[in-house]
């Protein structure tokens, strides 16, 4: 049997997951959860999806070897380019399948979240080419650091909002995005941006990630002739890792998610219930979620996917985290050695390997390069200085 | 057994009356005498929000005093304190989010509801798929959990969500978060008149309830109403004694209309 979870009506991974949302929001969740059941069974509709991922969003993305790098820590190294996508990272693969959904549910606008502003980019796209309204709800902070992205969406025709409560980073825009949807239910779709919120969400968004990681173990079999060692991602709500985790849960490969320390929720969480679900959760003792800072606005959530917290509870996946110090290394080491500049958020799954790879001697790394990192470009430019 | 709050709001209504729940926000400065307040001009209970750092069903004039009450220190553990010292004549409740109940166990925060004299609880992000657990442990510890009905809730689903209810079933007012609207939304008597088809529950409409004609307006159909927004902004900009003029005036509304 597989360890890849099908959760039943309650939306549960173990004694994570659920569906903890108000009242007024469980038939729009019902209904969502019969559509995705419906089109996922349905070969033109999988047709379609497989289709517009091909040609539009560019996929399959393809392996690369870093012969430079791997030969500097000792191990090999393959990166699944993801980065390669149109729109620059993982998260078109999600906003392509719920908006091919929410088109065929009838609604004519969605709603979204954003942190780095990378979903938020892929929402406004997809939401341009099937001609569907947009807004997207962004934490200020990440306004500030993310500039270009917001530029980006607003160029794609979308609206962005930023919100000025809390934290005034993803979480809070996941907040507003969801008294945005409360009010708005009949006409909109909430297009979420991980594998997060209340079921069907982290089972629908693993599903339509599961390219990543379905992708990866065919492309492993023809280079390597097996799996990997070890399968490496970077965890925000989790959705880049449980897509490529999803194609090696069944193998004996070593899976591990990475998270910023100042974000770690499986290591530094308890289980908890926001944004509809439960899972591991960094709050305070009387049950206050607490604020995540990260340098990654993309990694900067107190939470985590309920699939990945099942995956912890169970042994099957672990979680470390790193430093932004470890992470503004990673991403000049990885540029500088490759030529490739990857995203914040994944360069802490480089920073993980760099740290970890004397005790990974010889062995075969396989990492999700989530996306690029020319968002980042400007906010790593004030933390380096513009002459490095 | 009919609980304490589901008493008082039935001695209301059947002495020809409607009923009105007033909201406050526990922790925030000066709460207690706003409280008071509520309860010297007529509210006949009174709904306690304990601030969460996300609260989801809330918009902004009930997010910002949650914040304000967090930042000023305020914890489940300091109010449900301060409310054990309160004697106030009316039934309290609670209004909480589920990682509050969750957080705490559902068997220690019923107790803890119980021990400090609040008799109910409203968790509005914890629907009747999720609510088994937390009701069998409020039911036993004699806490009423109030349920709330949606306005995008199927005929089929409400007589389900209306069995669950103990206290009063709160309809809700529209689609959207708490905030005040200058007009009553249509879904508001709409959603009430088809809960109370399916109920024998006291019915009241919270959410979007703005002002005493709106109360009003709710009450042809509703048998009371809750109102939030309206009554933290008073006391957010003008204190107590703003507070209790303005649930007094609803109050005179209520009583004076004939139904
Ligand atoms: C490139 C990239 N990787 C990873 C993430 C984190 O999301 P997740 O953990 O869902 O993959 C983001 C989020 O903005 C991102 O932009």
């Amino acid at each position: 049997m597989s360890v890849l979870v099908t959760p039943g009506p309650d939306g549960r991974f173990g004694d994570f997951g659920g569906r903890f949302v108000p009242e007024t929001l469980v038939p729009a969740c019902q209904e969502l959860e019969a559509a995705f059941e419906d089109a996922w069974a349905d070969p033109v509709f999988r047709g379609d999806l497989d289709h517009i991922l091909r040609e539009y969003a560019g996929r399959p993305s393809m392996l690369t070897e870093c012969h430079n790098l791997g030969r500097q820590l000792g191990i090999r190294l393959i990166l699944k380019r993801e980065d390669l996508n149109h729109t620059g990272s993982h998260k078109i693969n999600n906003v392509l399948g719920q908006t091919l959904l929410a088109k065929r549910m009838g609604k004519k606008r969605i709603v979204a979240e954003t942190g780095a502003g990378q979903h938020g980019v892929a929402s406004a796209t997809a939401a341009a080419l099937m001609g569907l309204e947009c807004k997207v709800y962004m934490g200020a902070v990440d306004v500030e650091r993310q500039a270009l992205n917001v530029f980006r969406m607003r160029l794609l025709g979308a609206e962005v909002e930023a919100v000025h409560s809390g934290s005034r980073t993803l979480k809070d825009a996941v907040n507003e995005a969801m008294r945005d949807w409360v009010a708005t239910v009949e006409s909109t779709h909430y297009c979420l941006g991980s594998v997060m919120g209340p079921h069907p969400y982290p089972y629908m968004v693993r599903q339509f990630h599961r390219v990543i990681g379905d992708e990866a173990f065919a492309q492993c079999n023809d280079l390597l002739g097996a799996p990997p060692g070890v399968v490496v991602a970077c965890v925000g709500g989790g959705s880049n890792a449980m897509g490529i985790f999803s194609g090696f849960v069944d193998t004996q490969a070593r899976l591990v998610g990475v998270e910023p320390a100042g974000g770690a929720a499986v290591k530094r969480g308890q289980p908890g219930v926001v944004h509809g679900m439960k899972s591991y959760l960094m709050q305070d003792e009387h049950g206050q979620v607490q604020e995540a800072h990260s340098v990654s606005a993309g990694l900067d959530y107190p939470g985590v996917g309920p699939e990945h917290s099942y995956l912890a509870s169970i042994g099957r996946a672990e979680y470390p985290n790193v430093t932004d110090d470890e992470v503004i290394e990673a991403f000049q080491l990885l540029s500088r050695t490759e030529g490739i500049i990857p995203a914040l958020e994944c360069a802490h799954a480089v920073a993980w390997i760099a740290r970890e790879a004397p005790s990974m001697q010889g062995q075969t790394v396989l990492m999700n390069l989530s996306g690029r990192g020319d968002k980042d470009v400007a906010q790593m430019m004030d933390i380096l200085g513009g002459g490095q | 057994m009919t609980g304490t709050l589901e008493s008082a709001l039935r001695r209301r209504i059947d002495g020809g009356g409607k009923c009105l729940v007033p909201y406050v926000t526990g922790g925030y400065p000066g709460w207690v005498d706003s409280l008071r307040a509520c309860a010297a001009n007529g509210a006949d209970a009174i709904e306690i929000g304990i601030p969460f750092s996300d609260p989801v069903m809330d918009g902004p004039v009930i997010q910002q005093s949650s914040q304000v009450a967090l930042e000023a220190g305020a914890t489940p553990v300091s109010i449900l304190q301060e409310v054990r010292t309160l004697d106030v004549g009316i039934p309290l409740a609670v209004m909480c989010y589920y990682n509050t109940v969750f957080h705490a166990g559902h068997e220690r925060f019923a107790s803890d509801l119980r021990a400090a004299g609040v008799v109910a609880a409203i968790v509005p992000d914890l629907p009747l798929e999720e609510a088994g657990d937390w009701c069998a442990a409020a039911d036993a510890a004699g806490v009423e959990t109030v349920m709330l009905a949606a306005p995008t809730a199927p005929d089929e689903r409400l007589p389900r969500v209306t069995a669950r209810a103990r206290g009063f079933v709160y309809s809700v007012g529209l689609l959207g978060v708490t905030g005040e609207r200058t007009s009553l939304s249509s879904t508001a008597t709409a959603l009430a008149a088809r809960v109370k088809k399916v109920t024998a529950m006291p019915v009241l409409v919270g959410v979007g309830v703005s002002n005493a004609e709106q109360a009003v307006e709710a009450c042809r159909v509703a048998d009371g109403v809750i109102m939030g927004a309206s009554v933290v902004r008073r006391m957010i900009e003008e204190g107590p004694d703003a507070v209790g003029d303005f649930v007094g005036g609803v109050r005179r509304a209520l009583d004076g209309a004939t139904w």
